[in-house]
């Protein structure tokens, strides 16, 4: 699987398209696939303070509830409306399908976050 | 998911587990053993068994023999259900229970013949049924008893297509073998092959029990897969199995019956023979009075997923039950769940709520089960 160059991940498999001020955040495909049939997201709303390493919400499988941990410190912007009534959106495109915009508080931290390959290098030796 | 106590390396395994790794399937600790929880996806494996055929490994479920004369009268003590009712080649759906009437498992009871019976009992409670069995009727008269649990492969094969499907796979003519009911016949060309028409899906379908080695097990799995493959067969794991019987409301020991539950809360009476003859558990079961708290179906009402272990609340926020097990459910798409709830609060339409990851969200007392398959002429119950 290709993870973008564009982005940044973390090791709880979530990423972050930074560009500028606005950021995307959303989870790998290595999450959704991990996941199976995702059925739920618990987003935080427009306004809401996100912290760098906290729990933001979760996403639902069948099986199981997945948290969700902030890649960055900011303020939601924006969520992503399409993934209350269609949330399999998630698997079927995971980095394409972002959860919220985030206007982020500090740009550096998004530079200490891993590349795609170090995320990709990260999961191989997850799944050995 | 969550990881059991043992390690990969410890946890067993069923003679098809090569095969569920060649699949791809998605492994995961059940009750110690290493078993597949979904192949292509949980939704699209439970409505395969909805719409068409799914097939599932079982054999880690265990298999215990009765023979000899004392065979029905030990069976009888142990066993909450009226296993004289059983002619030779029926099954029924039965319960032991402990001397205070709460749970030691759930358990198909099969009549072979008067001084022959299976039971067939759940994988996380293989060791502790048989010590059981053995303290409460070891010394019975004119009763042998053998674990032959590792002896089976058992196949499920579920579905509206399950009969077509397994009819390409032997002579035996199915449509004569009722729900419940169970023949032999020979199957993939092994002789003698048990083949009973049960499950725990909802759907009609079989399940066959083939010796365990490895190239029986594996040549079986991938001529049913076949035999499927036309009708739309699809290979199922624990996940589906989970959601299907939860759609069914039949119970998963652990969850709605268990060493903490009585047979009165549980609602599965209508399985046994209380107040007609005696049975482990049936003393304590008639003094006791009713239950101060039941088993109920509900469906969620507000955004969210109850799951096992929730905490049930009345409206005005007190704790009051907890959900026994609550999931999506793929075929009605909705979110439901079982849960013990106060008996005031048990009539259909009932609301309530769920403390989902702190936050109550309503849900309203459902009538049981969530999913009833339309009956078939093929397969009528017994």
């Amino acid at each position: 699987m290709a993870y973008p160059a564009t982005y940044r991940y973390t090791k709880e498999h979530e990423w972050i398209e930074a560009g500028g001020k606005i950021g995307k955040v959303g989870i790998t495909d290595y999450a959704q696939n991990t996941l199976g049939d995702i059925v739920f997201v618990d987003l935080p709303k427009v306004g809401s303070s996100l912290e760098k390493g906290k729990v933001f919400g979760s996403v639902e499988s069948v099986k199981a509830v997945s948290d969700l941990y902030s890649p960055i410190t900011g303020t939601v912007t924006e969520v992503n409306e399409e993934l209350a009534t269609a949330p399999e959106k998630i698997n079927t495109d995971a980095h394409g399908a972002w959860l919220l915009k985030v206007e982020i508080a500090d740009p550096k931290e998004v530079d200490g976050l891993l590349s795609a390959a170090d995320y990709e290098k990260f999961v191989k030796e997850e799944t050995h | 998911m969550s990881a059991g106590p043992l390690s990969p390396a410890a946890l067993r395994k069923t003679a098809l587990y090569g095969v569920h790794r060649q699949l791809g399937a998605k492994m995961v600790d059940f009750g110690g053993w290493d078993m597949p929880v979904e192949y292509s996806g949980i939704t699209a494996e439970h409505m395969a068994v909805r719409t068409a055929v799914g097939l599932f490994d079982v054999s880690h479920m265990g298999d215990i023999q009765f023979r000899g004369p004392g065979s029905l009268a030990a069976i009888q003590a142990l066993s909450m259900n009226d296993a004289s009712k059983l002619a030779d080649g029926q099954a029924q759906y039965s319960a032991m229970l402990y001397p205070q009437g709460t749970f030691v498992d759930d358990v198909l009871v099969h009549k072979f013949s008067n001084n022959d019976y299976l039971l067939v009992i759940n994988a996380g409670t293989r060791e502790k049924d048989y010590q059981w069995i053995r303290s409460q009727v070891g010394s019975f008269a004119g009763l042998h008893i053998s674990d032959y649990s590792d002896y089976y492969t058992q196949l499920a094969i579920q579905g509206p297509r399950a009969q077509d499907t397994l009819s390409k796979l032997t002579a035996v003519d199915l449509s004569t073998v009722k729900n419940y009911w169970f023949t032999w016949g020979t199957v993939c060309g092994l002789p003698n092959v048990l083949i009973a028409r049960t499950g725990y899906t909802g759907e009609d379908g079989f399940e066959i029990y083939i010796p365990s080695d490895e190239p029986t097990s594996t040549r079986v799995w991938y001529e049913v897969m076949e035999a499927g493959e036309p009708f739309g067969l699809l290979p199922c794991g624990l996940g589906a199995r989970n959601t299907l019987r939860l759609e069914a409301a039949m119970a998963l020991y652990g969850h709605e019956i268990s060493e903490d539950i009585t047979l009165l809360e549980s609602g599965l009476e209508r399985f046994s023979k209380l107040g007609k003859s005696d049975f482990l558990g049936s003393q304590a079961l008639l003094a006791a009075g009713p239950p101060k708290r039941k088993l109920v179906g509900l469906e969620m009402i507000e955004r969210g997923i109850a799951r096992d272990g929730y905490k049930v609340l009345s409206l005005e926020g007190e704790a009051i039950g907890y959900v026994t097990s609550g999931s999506p459910s793929p075929y009605l798409k909705k979110n439901i769940a079982l849960a013990y709830v106060p008996v005031a609060l048990t009539a259909p339409g009932t609301e309530v709520a769920v403390e989902v990851r702190g936050n109550p969200v309503k849900a309203k007392v459902v009538p049981t089960p969530f999913y009833r398959r339309a009956k078939k002429p093929a397969a009528k119950p017994a």
